[in-house]
């Protein structure tokens, strides 16, 4: 096999991911103390779904997670990975099987859309030019998005194009973990729900860990194995179920708030 | 009482970014010598550091050179010495002036954009995209510019300067009489290449290194917002300037450049 062709393979036959945990992580700004002693799993191969209210962390949590911040204390792992004990360079190694969507994007704003999907390709891999085009054009019309848009440059997208290009990016090289920033605020029903399928798709085909950051109650319990409740600078965590029958009110009034209860029902999530 | 803590809490800033600046500096100088060499990266710096500036550089280069021939005919005509302008002109540029105004011109245009366009990068996330692409940003984004800086810097030095001397030329012999063959000679009888055109062109570098070093430091430290990418900029230009005309009296002393 040439090794253009082991490049695809590698890139089409990632291993399932592994278990994210946090074990009495302590985080804080300045005096601002975001987790005080945070203990949490993420299952591996799942899709958890992280609730909280704004300003509780949970941007902070995947960017523990990327490396990109530092705990003050406690330990972060990813897969067999120990991030606190990681020098710069592991951490790279570690972000080679990350994909991370940003809430805002962070496209390389003088690069066109599709410079910007064949960005990790090109940095990553020996895929031809054909086998990445390829690549970059599966990948957007699996967002929703068609191949004539990726000569656009991220200044003349919308805000939901803007996301639908960030996770296109993100799942570009088949991560095995997936980190993302609320895929879904910004995007209409329909886009939302392909985003959420092709989210679940990923999950199911490729085994990717999924961590997800999201707002939206009835999509949460749609597609989440695991949820995730920041409240207190702690966590609560568990099936959306257990979480529905928390008998901490925060919790409880959190998981339930705008819910569709067709969707609870499907879910089989006791009332 | 608050007076010397707050003298002494700036002290201990100032140690403290001086240490990181160190530390940065020896992060890109180390990354610059390490593959991938991103020379699609440099090539657009050196386009947008070196080509777009040349307008400002060759007009302020004339301008200067015109002001020197006029104030130096003026005052070398008190003691006769009319003849030797062609050398005035041609040292002040070489050693002194050229290098110098060209640090300061490419402070305010090019390294005032590097700093704005790192700083934009940083507040909008793109610096911590690369990284989760698993780039490194000090090998994609600072170490081209600051490359493309210490190149561009001695090129555009030595263009500020002959467009320096042409207009010096088109003054003091079109415009004050002087003889054209007595400027020239004079010109070339008194530079000598290796103290004075050697020395220039080193000084150069000098400069592009610092404003190279600062533009992307500050760009890359700038804090996540539209004042603090502000703030970084005018920092740029504030560092970069005294800290080049420092260096410039260190550089002189030192070495007789």
């Amino acid at each position: 096999m040439s090794a253009n062709g082991q490049d695809g393979a590698q890139v089409a036959q990632r291993g399932r991911g592994g278990e994210v945990a946090f074990d009495h992580v302590r985080m804080a700004f300045g005096s601002r103390v975001i987790f005080d002693d945070l203990t949490c799993r993420f299952p591996a191969g799942q899709i958890s779904v992280i609730l909280g209210g704004s300003g509780s962390g949970k941007s902070t949590l995947l960017r523990l997670i990327g490396g990109l911040l530092h705990p003050r204390a406690g330990h972060v792992r990813v897969g067999d990975k120990e991030l606190t004990t990681l020098a710069e360079r592991g951490l790279y190694a570690v972000r080679e099987q990350i994909g991370m969507m940003f809430q805002a994007g962070a496209l390389l704003d003088s690069f066109s859309v599709y410079d910007n999907l064949a960005f990790p390709l090109r940095e990553h891999t020996r895929l031809s030019e054909a086998e990445i085009r390829e690549r970059v054009h599966a990948k957007l019309t699996a967002v929703g998005l068609s191949a004539d848009e990726d000569r656009l440059l991220p200044g003349q997208l919308s805000g939901g194009m803007l996301k639908r290009v960030a996770l296109a990016r993100a799942i570009i090289r088949d991560p095995q973990y997936l980190l993302c920033d609320e895929p879904f605020s910004g995007l209409d029903t329909i886009s939302a729900r392909r985003i959420e399928n092709l989210l679940k798709d990923l999950n199911r085909s490729l085994g990717v860990t999924m961590i997800v950051i999201s707002h939206d109650v009835p999509s949460t319990l749609r597609m989440a194995d695991h949820v995730l409740v920041l409240v207190r600078k702690a966590a609560v965590q568990g099936t959306p179920s257990e979480l529905r029958a928390s008998k901490d009110p925060l919790v409880a009034n959190l998981i339930s708030a705008d819910v569709d209860e067709a969707v609870l029902t499907a879910k089989g999530v006791e009332g | 009482m608050k007076a010397i803590q707050n003298l002494g809490f700036s002290a201990l800033n100032f140690v403290e970014q001086l240490g990181r600046f160190t530390a940065f500096s020896g992060s890109a100088m180390l990354q610059a010598l390490r593959p991938p060499f991103r020379m699609g990266v440099f090539f657009d710096e050196l386009y947008k550091l070196g080509v777009l500036s040349l307008v400002i550089i060759c007009v302020s280069g004339a301008a200067v050179g015109a002001v020197l021939a006029l104030q130096g005919y003026n005052t070398l005509q008190r003691f006769g010495a009319t003849d030797s302008l062609g050398a005035v002109v041609g040292i002040s540029l070489l050693r002194e002036l050229g290098p110098v105004l060209t640090a300061l011109l490419a402070t305010g245009r090019a390294g005032s954009a590097t700093t704005a366009e790192i700083g934009t990068m940083v507040a909008t996330e793109q610096l911590d995209g690369l990284r989760m692409m698993a780039v490194n940003p000090m090998s994609f984004v600072v170490v081209p510019r600051l490359l493309a800086m210490i190149v561009v810097m001695p090129l555009l030095s030595a263009l500020f300067i002959t467009c320096g001397m042409g207009g010096g030329y088109l003054v003091g012999v079109s415009l004050m009489g002087v003889d054209g063959g007595r400027y020239m000679s004079n010109l070339y009888a008194n530079v000598d290449f290796h103290e004075d055109v050697v020395g220039s062109l080193v000084k150069a570098v000098v400069f592009g290194v610092v404003v190279g070093l600062i533009s992307t430091w500050r760009g890359f430290t700038s804090k996540p917002n539209s004042a603090g990418v502000s703030a970084a900029t005018t920092s740029t230009v504030v560092t970069a300037s005294v800290t080049v005309l420092l260096l410039d009296y260190i550089v002189t002393a030192l070495w007789g450049i």
